[in-house]
């Protein structure tokens, strides 16, 4: 478990978020709503990515499955597991934790 | 990952690989149907794929797209801060404008080659001589008949050119009153060809045409003046010019961009050498001998051979002047010391070269500074936002994006900001240059240089705008990329190091602009000690008008156009004189007091009874010249000072060289006082004053030019064309070349100073205002920063000067310090434009402080906003806040 003051984990709550409102997204389309979400400010690495979802998907927090596109092309949908839902509210709480502190700093100093 | 899943892994792990490449595979696929590239795809997708990946460009498209990324990005967050970013651009590109164009006037001057073949390889001869002080002297003048012998000496290693002054010259196409202007150069036949340099139409002048003097009545012209005075007619090919009572026949149309060899002058047409009256005359020098070295030679060998020449040249005539005993022996001995040099002309030679070399490096470097002063101001505004932006940064950190990725985010955001403000500049630039060159020269002869912005000024921009994103980006992207996401989230780390760097810039825009601003104060000072030098007469309401004969003349003519002229409501009085004083025009020659050649040769004038009056020149001891006088003279001052121990000299006696060599005695019936003859920053040289019109004209040319001098009541402007009517009606024989004021004629004399002075004052403008600008927002920064604490201080009962010390203590420290730094750099650096200084020197008081005076009031306006910002803020507010 990262510690509070890291931001390690904030692609993974960005994914975690994202999935959470659209289940069924494939890597790609998480990197798009990413980026369109965020005005294009935050552009996911796409060599960042999937290294990402894999990781959370063995720590059992995702779930994929092979889905066929209307194209015909089969792409992997990754959906929030239990656990998933979890680790986003653990996720979102020390997001909180941590900008209230960035921004008692910021308008202190 | 758990101990079990990898455990897992290991046995699943092929088919692992298969499914992660087919997801990869998906993705790529989905990047290709959005319009991306497929190879692009595969590369951003990084180490998982480059493992398969052989191809050593792996890395180039990826960084392709992520700048491309990066420029769309940088480009919003510039428009984001519209006012910050069109205050950067606009200060900036004022700043690179200058710069641009500095280069544009040194390069067009200065640098550029001309273009003629082997450019690299023409050299112009020079003639190094010892003046009266013995310090050596350049100059470029040569005189034919020497010029032969040098071209024979030097034959097969290079050929010798003879190019003559460009000068203005009055010729018609027509009947002989359509008299019109026009830039002559006399050439050597053999120049086009050696440049090789081909026609446009017709033929050029070719190498026979050097043989024999009077044989070849040609002309070719330039091509910009066959298109602006002919609009590009092949019919001018055979048509008649007239000039100087010659009919020439213009033969061709020389290929565009050949304006002749004088930067700063657009040669209109080349006349053979041969066809100059002077090329059989000794000691008549009138032209530039220019050296075209064959591949491979030498300079040094080609100079040695041509110094030989000049050398036999001077022990015969050195006999000569022995023999006539027209110079003290010291000054012919002074003579055998010339030398002949070989300087380069690859770029051209010209007199604007020579006297505004030194200007337009000042300016460069006057230009350079104030763009140095915007960098630091731009660093600091990016530095502020890079802090603001510490976040954003993290984040992108947290992300993924590397310490490269992060300098190049914010390289590209400044390297924005630095191409909209070069554009900028361009567009200035385009607007500045030919301004200055306006200014350079008198207005009604300004100086013209081609001033191309492509090219080299292009080249220059480019590396310009590169030079500035590293100068002004660079802090800033080190510091965004060192970013570490925690810290910076913290708002800890780096905080003091910052301040330090951000007051350490202030401190050196200010000195950079103390530097700017003395070097403006000093063009000022010269400039004003020039417009008060004493004249010794009076410039106010005077008009010249200068007259011209075409046949010779009788002393009646003279008369009846003076009398024309006198007749001209508001004229009060009218004197004929030689030429104009101060009109760059002199007459020298050897006298004997008392049999003993003088030191110097003093400058003569003639000049009609009534010429003193109308000049406003006193009348010290003795009478004026009279009409019929025959062998008087007045002298002034500096003249009884240097040859009769300053005791009064009316009466004694003077021999000079008359026309035709015989010496000729000369009584001295008056004593002037001192007046300016041709320079206003040398000493008043012994000048002595003959009459005009000698009463008998037996033995003696009539003038063929003159001036006459108009005194007006008021306003002399209003006349000129009255003036000009009046001069022209009474005599064929005699026409008006011009109608001038004295005034003018002067102003002519401080152009140079003139131009370094306003350009000095506008890039101390330009410094002043961009310091102030910047030691304004790094003030208003911290105050803002510091709120906090000067509102905990305020409550624990800091009085209002506290706080306002406080604040500006900082700032103060940093503007003394700068100018402190710029007074050091000033008087370390002085040297170099004392050539251009006239009168005043960089530790004079009466310039340094108004200097200083400028920066530190300049530095109080900047602070004074935030000050009053800091004692505005309200303690309990800020408690409430906490």
């Amino acid at each position: 478990m990262p510690k509070a003051d890291s931001l390690q984990g904030s692609l993974d709550l960005l994914v975690l978020k994202t999935l959470s409102r659209r289940p069924g997204l494939h890597g790609y389309a998480i990197m798009t709503a990413i980026r369109e979400r965020s005005d294009d400010v935050l552009r996911v690495e796409e060599g960042s990515l999937y290294p990402a979802l894999h990781r959370m998907e063995e720590a059992g927090w995702l779930r994929a499955e092979w889905v066929t596109k209307d194209n015909g092309r089969r792409a992997r949908a990754y959906a929030l597991t239990k656990a998933g839902e979890k680790q986003l509210e653990a996720e979102e709480s020390r997001w909180e934790a941590v900008t209230v502190a960035v921004q008692r700093v910021l308008r202190t100093v | 990952m758990s101990y079990w899943s990898r455990l897992v892994n290991v046995f699943r792990d092929e088919r692992l690989r298969r499914e992660i490449a087919e997801e990869l595979e998906s993705h790529i696929e989905e990047a290709v149907d959005r319009g991306r590239d497929r190879e692009e795809a595969r590369r951003a997708l990084g180490p998982s794929l480059r493992l398969r990946e052989e191809s050593r460009d792996v890395r180039l498209l990826p960084w392709l797209d992520s700048l491309r990324a990066d420029a769309v990005f940088g480009w919003r967050q510039i428009s984001k801060h519209k006012a910050t970013s069109a205050a950067v651009v606009l200060s900036l590109g004022l700043a690179i404008g200058s710069c641009l164009a500095a280069f544009q006037l040194v390069d067009a001057l200065l640098l550029r080659p001309l273009p003629i073949a082997h450019a690299d390889r023409l050299y112009v001869i020079e003639h190094e001589t010892l003046n009266s002080q013995g310090r050596p002297e350049t100059g470029d003048a040569s005189e034919y008949p020497v010029f032969e012998q040098m071209r024979e000496a030097v034959d097969g290693d290079a050929e010798l050119l003879a190019i003559s002054y460009a000068s203005r010259a009055d010729i018609t196409f027509g009947s002989d009153e359509d008299v019109e202007k026009a830039y002559r150069q006399w050439v050597s036949g053999a120049m086009f060809e050696t440049f090789g340099l081909r026609p446009a139409a017709g033929r050029l002048l070719a190498r026979h045409e050097d043989a024999k003097p009077g044989a070849s009545p040609y002309v070719v012209l330039s091509y910009d003046y066959w298109k602006s005075r002919f609009g590009g007619d092949p019919q001018v090919i055979g048509r008649t010019m007239r000039m100087e009572g010659q009919s020439y026949e213009v033969i061709g149309v020389v290929e565009s961009g050949f304006t002749g060899v004088e930067p700063g002058v657009f040669v209109d047409f080349f006349a053979p050498v041969m066809m100059n009256p002077n090329v059989e005359r000794k000691a008549v020098r009138w032209f530039r001998a220019f050296a075209a070295l064959r591949e491979g030679v030498a300079p040094e060998a080609v100079r040695v051979r041509l110094d030989g020449v000049h050398q036999a040249m001077l022990q015969e005539r050195v006999v000569g002047l022995r023999a006539e005993g027209r110079l003290p022996s010291h000054h012919i001995d002074r003579l055998l010391r010339d030398r002949v040099l070989l300087e380069s002309a690859s770029s051209g030679t010209s007199r604007t070269q020579r006297s505004y070399r030194e200007a337009l490096f000042v300016i460069s470097a006057l230009a350079g500074l104030a763009l140095l002063v915007g960098c630091a101001n731009v660093a600091n505004l990016m530095a502020a936002q890079g802090v603001a932006r510490s976040r954003e940064m993290a984040l992108r950190v947290s992300i993924g994006a590397g310490r490269r990725r992060l300098i190049q985010l914010v390289m590209v955001e400044s390297g924005w900001l630095a191409l909209l403000a070069t554009a900028v500049g361009a567009v200035f630039a385009a607007w500045a240059a030919p301004q200055v060159v306006g200014l350079i020269n008198p207005p009604d002869n300004p100086a013209r240089l081609a001033l191309p912005l492509a090219g080299r000024p292009a080249l220059f921009g480019l590396g310009l705008a590169l030079t500035v994103t590293g100068l002004f980006g660079l802090i800033p992207a080190l510091r965004a990329s060192s970013v570490r996401p925690a810290a910076a989230l913290k708002g800890g780390a780096g905080r003091p190091s910052k301040g330090r760097l951000m007051y350490g810039l202030i401190a050196a825009q200010v000195a950079f602009c103390f530097v700017v601003t003395l070097a403006a104060g000093l063009f000022v000072g010269s400039l004003n000690g020039l417009a008060d030098q004493p004249l010794g007469f009076e410039a106010e309401r005077l008009a010249v008008v200068d007259m011209a004969a075409r046949s010779p003349t009788v002393p009646e003519a003279w008369e009846q156009v003076a009398e024309s002229l006198r007749a001209v409501p508001g004229v009060e009085s009218v004197a004929l004189a030689s030429w104009a004083l101060m009109d760059s025009t002199a007459w020298t020659g050897a006298v004997w007091i008392g049999n003993e050649p003088a030191e110097d040769f003093p400058f003569f004038l003639g000049i009609s009874p009534g010429w003193l009056e109308t000049m406003a020149i006193r009348r010290l001891q003795g009478r004026d010249l009279r009409r019929g006088d025959a062998n008087a003279a007045l002298v002034n001052e500096s003249f009884a000072r240097a040859y009769f121990d300053g005791a009064d000299p009316v009466g004694q006696w003077f021999e000079r060289t008359a026309l035709g060599g015989a010496r000729e005695r000369v009584q001295i019936v008056g004593l002037v006082a001192d007046a300016r003859y041709n320079s206003l920053k040398e000493s008043i040289r012994p000048t002595i004053y003959l009459p005009f019109l000698p009463e008998s004209a037996e033995g003696r040319l009539t003038p063929k030019s003159g001036a006459f001098m108009v005194r007006t009541s008021g306003d002399p402007t209003v006349l000129m064309a009255a003036l000009r009517e009046a001069g022209s009606r009474p005599r064929p024989e005699l026409r008006v070349a011009n109608v001038r004021l004295q005034q003018e004629i002067l102003r002519g004399h401080t152009i140079r100073e003139r131009l370094l002075a306003l350009l000095g004052l506008f890039f101390a403008g330009v410094a002043l205002l961009l310091a102030g600008l910047g030691l304004y927002g790094t003030l208003t920064y911290s105050v803002v920063q510091r709120r906090r604490e000067i509102g905990i201080r305020r409550a624990v009962g800091a009085q209002a000067e506290d706080v306002a010390w406080s604040v500006a203590a900082g700032a103060a420290g940093t503007a003394v310090l700068g100018a402190a730094g710029g007074l050091a750099l000033s008087l370390a650096s002085a040297g170099s434009i004392e050539a251009l200084l006239f009168g005043v020197k960089a530790t004079d008081a009466a310039i340094l402080a108004p200097t200083a005076l400028a920066v530190v009031a300049v530095a109080l306006l900047a602070a004074a906003p935030s000050v009053i910002r800091a004692i505005r803020i309200d303690p309990a507010e800020i408690l409430r806040a906490e």
